[in-house]
């Protein structure tokens, strides 16, 4: 840095104003805390929003009750992808970056008035697609295919929201710069913002990649462009589609690092393989964009199982990993909190009261036996033929998306709401419910969606009866009741969400202050969260549980692979 | 990166896998590098090569 | 702590639990084994999605489609053509708003080059209840080698969202023994 450069930053920090934290002896930064607590309250308002949209879609394809009629039901499903998929998750980790950067490191957050201008600008964004798809002739789905067009300022809102999260990724970068500068941390930043530094790096990709496509796409729908080759904007929005998920999951992987901690004083049993597992995501994650192009025409072979495989599963082994060393990490812990008997005396007599721990351990099941196993099936060259645009699709990604990372950031809610915004959760009871609701409702989704899809009910679909069709077929009649069973668990799912957005909403506005006197939590942190003094590895404890778990989930994995091999190789030849 | 200067006196030297795991705008450089070419630009030359039809 | 910068300043050194050494083994072998299995796929494997692919305009494509409709059509059904492409002859079918066009008669056991395109939006190629599922797209033809296994009746759904009637857009494949 330059002189110049010093000064104005000594100045920057000497101006930044810092409370230290009762619970954990944190030091946080005020304006940090600020803009933390604004993109955690926008990103609940989609949340919302986007949910309400999915209770709606979801009454719709349960065949006995069919609620919208269709150019509702495909307003309403474009709506719901936007919302949640993009608008609700990305407002969430831009708060969990300046959590990650400014609140863990200790540091002031870089240029809290352009972190305010990336807000607004996110904000802005996101109401203008909103508007776009609410005035019904933008109802294009999330994916916005051309040739069908929607109205320019579904794409403007797009492109002015993706500019405004990638500044606020920027700002994470600056923070980072920030705390290395001015000192405020000793060694190597914590896990858990590497894991969002993973998150935040992915997202640069995923953002540069949707301005790529979506700004000729916008010139398109404005006629200044002639035409969007439909093939090339499927390989790079996908770029931002596939990836933005992927977003999610670093971000969702080092929230349950972070809640392992924060709940039972968990501690990675080697920061080096933790680190090693997000690295492959750094490198290869992002390279399943390709999932979606594997039943495309034009793409050769070697470039699908190149791409499709994250390079030979490299991006899956940071995935396996992380699914034995968070439970592992979990175990260790218990052991070392006292509960050593048996193989699972550590699980049985985890903390499942407090929501934050029970909706990560739920998060991380799912996530893992769910939207993983799932996940590689899917990506597979051929086995994406059987299942390619089927409502196996949604079923997949509502168990990574929602069951894993919107399952996982309510979990950390309940730590945001007393540390960040120092209100204590109200209503314990049903808080402590609400996980369990919510994730009962997301995993039957997931799982009753994927089975409707491998009996070839598609997606995106208002009337799988077929009845208005010209050549109308039957489709089996499993599928049908895979629907409705999928109806009924969103029901559970909006249940769950409404009781979260209820409780998030309570707490804030009504919630206890914890900033004066020196009332308790409700969902106490554990005590070794209170003291930064032990950390480092945990090298000597025996891990039979985790052992078990992960040797059951292999095998579920591998089992699950080859039947749908033999599924497939029984289906008509093709070459 | 280097950090430690004064406070700490330092034993050995960072093991280069850690220098680079301690890098933020390295790894960044690398992960928007790797799948740029192998998925984003391979892809694209992909269809760019696609014959027309006979 | 994961939320607290690790004790040792260079944890890099740290030796590795055997627990984590061993599943790293054991799923770096099974990543191994998922990526040769796609590749030996296209070897030992009669499933294989074929890559053969041609730019094309939609209007050249409509035509030959027509022409092929008109050369091999048997008899008609609600308007549209049903066509008996002999064995072995380059098959096309046609996806539009909102249909697939036109119905088709292919013969169990036998091969045949299908050609697929679009000539408006992108669409979704779904054969029921078979679950073979190919993405169309305008502009582009697209030829697999298809032998249907068994004889029956098969729907075409379209699972790519085309718009309004997207939930209408139907077509059929009947095999004859």
């Amino acid at each position: 840095m330059t002189a110049i450069d010093v000064s104005h930053s000594g100045l920057a920090a000497a101006r930044a104003a810092f409370r230290t934290c009762r619970f954990t002896g944190l030091k946080v930064d005020i304006a940090a805390q600020r803009l933390i607590m604004a993109n955690a309250v926008a990103a609940v308002v989609f949340l919302a929003v986007g949910g309400l949209m999915g209770l709606l879609v979801a009454l719709t394809r349960w065949p006995a009750v069919h609620l919208l009629p269709s150019e509702w039901f495909y307003l309403v499903l474009t709506g719901h992808g936007a919302n949640v998929l993009l608008f609700w998750i990305i407002f969430f980790e831009i708060a969990i970056l300046y959590f990650a950067s400014a609140v863990l490191l200790g540091s002031r957050i870089a240029t809290p008035k352009i972190a305010w201008a990336a807000f607004v600008l996110m904000v802005a964004g996101a109401i203008m697609t909103n508007v776009a798809v609410f005035q019904g002739d933008s109802s294009v789905m999330f994916t916005s295919y051309p040739p069908m067009q929607a109205s320019p300022h579904f794409y403007l809102g797009l492109i002015i929201f993706a500019v405004g999260a990638l500044i606020g990724v920027g700002i994470f970068f600056a923070t980072l710069v920030v705390a290395h500068g001015e000192r405020t941390y000793e060694g190597s930043i914590p896990l858990v913002t590497f894991g969002a530094l993973t998150a935040a790096i992915i997202a640069v990709f995923t953002l540069a990649s949707g301005a790529i496509i979506l700004v000729p796409t916008w010139l398109w729908s404005l006629g200044l462009v002639a035409e969007i080759d439909p093939l090339m904007y499927k390989v790079v929005w996908w770029g931002m589609g596939h990836s933005s998920q992927q977003i999610n999951v670093a971000a969702h992987v080092s929230v349950w690092y972070a809640i392992g901690a924060l709940t039972i004083g968990a501690k990675p049993l080697s920061e080096k393989v933790s680190r090693t597992a997000f690295l492959l995501y750094i490198l290869f994650l992002q390279l399943a964009s390709a999932h979606h192009l594997l039943a495309d025409p034009g793409m050769s072979a070697t470039w699908k199982i190149v791409n499709t495989s994250y390079l030979m599963y490299l991006a899956v082994l940071g995935s396996l990993i992380h699914g034995l060393t968070v439970p592992g990490a979990l175990e260790a812990a218990q052991r070392r909190n006292g509960y050593t008997k048996g193989a699972f005396e550590w699980l049985r007599k985890a903390p499942w009261g407090n929501p934050a721990f029970s909706g990560m351990f739920l998060s991380l099941v799912m996530f893992g036996f769910i939207g993983g196993i799932s996940g590689v099936v899917l990506g597979t060259e051929q086995l994406n033929l059987l299942m390619h645009n089927t409502i196996y699709v949604p079923g997949h990604f509502h168990g990574t998306v929602v069951a894993g990372t919107t399952l996982a950031f309510m979990a950390m809610t309940y730590y945001v709401l007393p540390l960040i915004f120092q209100r204590d959760v109200i209503w314990p009871k049903l808080a402590r419910w609400q996980p369990y609701l919510f994730g009962m409702g997301a995993g039957g989704i997931s799982l009753f969606m994927m089975g409707a899809g491998t009996l070839g009910v598609p997606r995106r679909h208002w009337d799988i009866t077929l009845t208005d069709a010209m050549h109308p077929f039957d489709l089996p009649s499993g599928g049908f009741l895979m629907m409705g069973l999928n109806g009924l668990a969103a029901v559970i799912a909006a249940a769950g969400g409404i009781l979260y957005i209820l409780i998030t909403v309570g707490t804030v506005l009504w919630g206890k202050r914890l900033d004066k006197g020196e009332a308790p939590l409700t969902f106490p942190l554990h005590k070794q969260a209170a003291t930064v003094a032990e950390y480092g590895s945990h090298a000597t404890v025996k891990l039979p549980g985790t052992i078990i778990l992960v040797s059951v989930f292999f095998l579920s994995f591998v089992l699950y692979y080859f039947v749908n091999w033999k599924y497939l190789s029984e289906i008509w030849l093709l070459r | 990166m280097d950090d430690r200067p004064e406070s700490e006196p330092r034993q050995e030297r960072v093991p280069a896998m850690q220098q680079l795991l301690d890098n933020p705008f390295l790894l960044l450089f690398i992960g928007i590098t790797i799948p740029t070419i192998l998925y984003i630009v391979w892809g694209v030359m992909e269809i760019a090569s696609i014959p027309v039809a006979p | 702590m994961a939320i607290s910068p690790p004790q040792n300043r260079l944890w890099w050194n740290e030796p590795i639990e055997r627990v984590e050494i061993g599943w790293v083994v054991v799923a770096f072998l099974w990543g191994l084994f998922m990526f040769f299995f796609m590749i030996a796929w296209h070897f030992i494997g009669g499933q294989n999605l074929s890559t053969e692919t041609y730019r094309i305009t939609p209007a050249a494509y409509e035509q030959k489609v027509a022409t092929f409709a008109e050369k091999y059509q048997v008899s008609e059904e609600s308007g549209v053509p049903v066509v008996r492409p002999p064995v072995g002859e380059d098959v096309f079918i046609l996806a539009r708003l909102w249909e697939w066009w036109p119905l088709l008669e292919l013969k169990k056991g036998q091969s045949y080059r299908i050609h697929l395109s679009s000539i408006d939006w992108q669409h979704g190629f779904s054969l029921q209840p078979v679950n073979i599922n190919i993405s169309v797209h305008p502009g582009y033809e697209q030829i697999i080698t298809l032998t249907p296994t068994e004889a029956g009746d098969f729907g075409i759904a379209c699972n790519e969202y085309c718009g309004i009637g997207h939930h209408m857009m139907t077509g059929r494949i009947r095999v004859v023994e």
